[in-house]
């Protein structure tokens, strides 16, 4: 494998990590919000509050890492991404920022303000949304250079279909992801009537999630048909992540299973994924920058790939310490605060 | 000429997100060593006092890390956003730091969330008190690493440019640079400094107000000597960091010191007013002091500002930022100097309600100082983003609509500002140490 491919990939895969947690706790917040609207605050923010607490600082690195190593193996995307993005990208940040500190300030200082819950809620369906315009403009066609400078035409972006079918996928995503493991983590707690809710609204989003995520390919056809052949070339690791969806939904409908179910959906994201990054090869931002082109020289390289390691061989113990006390912790997740050794 | 003109407003949007993220990341490398020491005076000396301590630290504590975790990714970001063009020259040499402060944050914030959410879950507070290291570790790290970014910024090294081209990198070699170690260790000094003169401040005025509890006594006691010790090393590093200067940055070093001409014997000028002509007027003059502090003797030479090809000059204005930081952290040093002497040898004027004043004063000042001295090291570098090789406005983006931006990121600090001192004044506010100790198992309430 060659250096630029590693790199990608290790990028790639830290990307995937931020979508899962990412959603989880974008889903959280919005669920969290919804069920003070409905008045139905009792049933669910309990569970969602015990799991986001110890975790949500996590999140945000997974978002951190992509960020920095994206500029540490491919300085030119700083470049070319770093110009066109001020306006979408500041955005996102200010989104961001709301929902961190909110966080903190509505779960130490002023428990259950509607006010706060509710920007805390919207903004989970607002980043996600804002970021993934990204996807969108590295599929070319919204860029241009003028004076030798990359210039995103806002018109044709936000005209264009796929920016809003991406942008509705991303939505769909984040409340499927979410409510299918906050099921497995309500489950775990014994509570069967937010399990319920939850499996409720995980069947409800599972629906538009595929209907958009198909309808891209489709667009694909005739915005970059180059890509599109490319998909078209991985059909099968497509069809098996639709396998797993099918296997996903089905053991929610049958209750059975959540933590399966919530493996099944990981494996069935982690494939379309994966396709849609292979298939985008070789191109970072369609048609101006390649990784070939965007590479950083070779001992930057060999040093990040050696810093990736050890710093990868400190994080997994660490992680899953995380996970073991606040996952897969019985008596946390059922809010018992017994001691233990 | 904010709307206008990208490089000034990306200037000024940059000035602003650090001024406020360095607040917050200041409290953030210092409050965990803190809470650490005092959780760890609490399980030696078998002191709940000390406990409760580390546990309301650690309180406060989340909510500021919650705007520095966001404040810091707001900044990650705009880098690429607003100086494109050195992110991009910039990735190819010094990412390795920027990557491994990642993982130090990471690390950071696996260990901070185990520690805040199992105070209750373990039957042996020494084994609580282990998931402190790697919190303390982490956050000491990661100002480690961003801070050899920055030293590269003002010395680059580890690369050459070959018509043109950068041929060469050599990732280690660009984090040790020449600023490196006296920057690092100054920025580490003053933030343990800094935590501790504002955590003193608080308790000095929980005793102003009233309470004469011995929790307090013995938080202000502890952070003192704290602050006393670390702005001893702030001091001591800082002349270091004069060294430095005269050495490979002098047009700062002269910039900063209102020195015009070479000389040798160089007096050192403190405070004092520049008027229209350049002349400086109302300074104090030390005799020789700058000489020692460029080289450490006194009749040494130290290079003037008019051998420096006017636009590679920096503005004189960094004279005043180093006139507040100088002044501030040698007062800090006398202040908590006093104090502790005060203490031992039981001077009665040391608990006076002016000297306490004077120790709420501190904490702020303290901050003031930090800004001050952030302001001089990079507005003393201007023109240059990278010293000798790019200018600010060779790497600033080309996008219009820097200047909304600007506007957008000042109500969104406004926000987060106010925002914190309402939520941590309401956490201390309904739960006070008196009710807190009693809450304990086997608490003194004395």
């Amino acid at each position: 494998m060659s250096l630029e491919i590693l790199g990608m990939s290790v990028l790639w895969l830290f990307l995937f990590g931020y979508v899962i947690v990412g959603s989880i706790d974008y889903g959280a917040g919005f669920f969290n919000a919804h069920s003070i609207i409905t008045g139905k605050q009792h049933i669910l923010s309990n569970i969602i509050q015990r799991y986001l607490s110890p975790v949500w600082e996590v999140t945000n690195v997974f978002f951190v890492f992509f960020f920095v190593g994206i500029v540490g193996f491919f300085p030119q995307s700083a470049y070319y991404f770093g110009t066109i993005l001020l306006i979408p990208g500041s955005i996102g940040l200010i989104l961001l920022a709301i929902r961190g500190s909110y966080y903190a300030f509505e779960s130490y200082g002023t428990k259950g303000h509607r006010g706060y819950a509710f920007m805390y809620g919207a903004s989970g369906l607002l980043i996600p949304a804002s970021l993934s315009i990204v996807l969108t403009i590295s599929e070319g066609g919204f860029v241009s250079i003028i004076d030798g400078n990359p210039v995103l035409d806002y018109a044709a972006l936000f005209t264009s279909p796929l920016t809003w079918s991406i942008v509705v996928l991303s939505i769909a995503a984040v409340l499927y992801i979410s409510a299918v493991f906050l099921t497995w983590y309500a489950n775990k707690t014994g509570d069967e009537k937010a399990t319920g809710l939850m499996r409720k609204y995980a069947i409800g989003w599972s629906i538009p999630l595929i209907i958009t995520a198909s309808g891209i390919i489709y667009e694909l056809s005739f915005h970059n048909e180059e890509h599109f052949s490319r998909i078209m070339d991985l059909w099968w690791m497509f069809a098996l992540s639709f396998v797993l969806w099918i296997g996903t939904v089905w053991l929610l409908w049958k209750r059975k299973n959540y933590g399966i179910a919530f493996g099944l959906l990981v494996g069935q994201f982690a494939l379309a994924f994966f396709a849609y990054g292979i298939s985008h090869y070789p191109y970072l931002l369609y048609p101006h920058l390649t990784i070939y082109e965007g590479f950083t020289n070779r001992a930057m390289a060999i040093s990040l790939v050696i810093a990736f390691i050890l710093g990868m061989a400190l994080l997994l113990p660490s992680l899953y310490l995380l996970m073991k006390l606040f996952l897969f912790d019985k008596d946390y997740v059922q809010g018992n605060n017994n001691k233990e050794e | 000429m904010l709307f206008d003109d990208p490089v000034y407003a990306s200037r000024l949007l940059t000035l602003l997100t650090l001024s406020f993220h360095i607040i917050y990341a200041t409290i953030g490398v210092g409050v965990p060593l803190m809470i650490m020491i005092a959780q760890w005076i609490g399980i030696k000396k078998n002191d709940n006092h000390y406990i409760l301590m580390a546990r309301r630290w650690a309180k406060g504590f989340v909510v500021t890390v919650a705007v520095g975790v966001v404040t810091g990714t707001i900044i990650g970001l705009q880098l690429s956003l607003l100086w494109p063009r050195f992110m991009e020259l910039a990735g190819n040499i010094i990412a390795l730091p920027l990557f491994m402060e990642v993982f130090a944050f990471f690390f950071e914030a696996i260990f901070l969330g185990i520690y805040l959410y199992t105070w209750d879950r373990f039957d042996n507070p020494k084994k609580h008190f282990l998931l402190l290291i790697p919190v303390a570790l982490g956050a000491g790290m990661s100002a480690f690493f961003i801070t050899i970014v920055n030293s590269f910024m003002n010395s680059p090294g580890g690369f050459d440019i070959v018509n043109g081209q950068l041929l060469n990198a050599n990732p280690l070699a660009a984090m040790f640079t020449a600023s490196m170690p006296t920057k690092v260790s100054h920025v580490l000094a003053t933030a343990y400094m800094t935590v501790a003169f504002m955590l003193a401040a608080i308790a000095a005025f929980k005793l102003i107000k009233g309470s004469n509890h011995e929790y307090h006594k013995k938080a202000l006691y502890m952070t003192m000597k704290v602050g006393l010790v670390f702005a001893i090393a702030a001091a001591l590093i800082g002349d270091l960091s004069g060294k430095y200067l005269a050495e490979y940055q002098p047009e700062k070093l002269a910039a900063a010191e209102w020195h015009f001409e070479t000389e040798e014997g160089a007096p050192l000028l403190m405070y004092g007013v520049l008027d229209e002509n350049q002349e400086v007027k109302y300074a104090l003059r030390i005799p020789f002091a700058l000489s020692i502090l460029a080289h450490g003797n006194p009749t040494s030479e130290v290079i003037g500002l008019n051998e420096f090809p006017v636009e590679e000059q920096p503005p004189l204005v960094i004279h005043y930022f180093f006139d507040t930081m100088v002044t501030i952290g040698g007062f800090m040093v006398l202040l908590s100097l006093v104090y502790w002497i005060g203490i031992r040898r039981a001077w009665p004027f040391v608990k006076a309600n002016w000297y306490r004043w004077l120790i709420v004063l501190g904490g702020p000042l303290s901050f003031l100082a930090i800004e001050a001295g952030w302001w001089m090291a990079e507005v003393g570098r201007q023109p240059w983003i990278l010293r000798g090789i790019m200018t600010v406005d060779q790497a600033a983006t080309t996008s219009e609509y820097v200047g909304h931006m600007f506007i957008l990121f000042a109500g969104l600090y406004l926000v987060l500002g106010i925002g914190t001192v309402v939520v941590i004044r309401r956490i201390f506010k309904n739960d006070p140490v008196e009710k807190e100790l009693e809450k304990m198992q086997g608490g003194d309430p004395s």
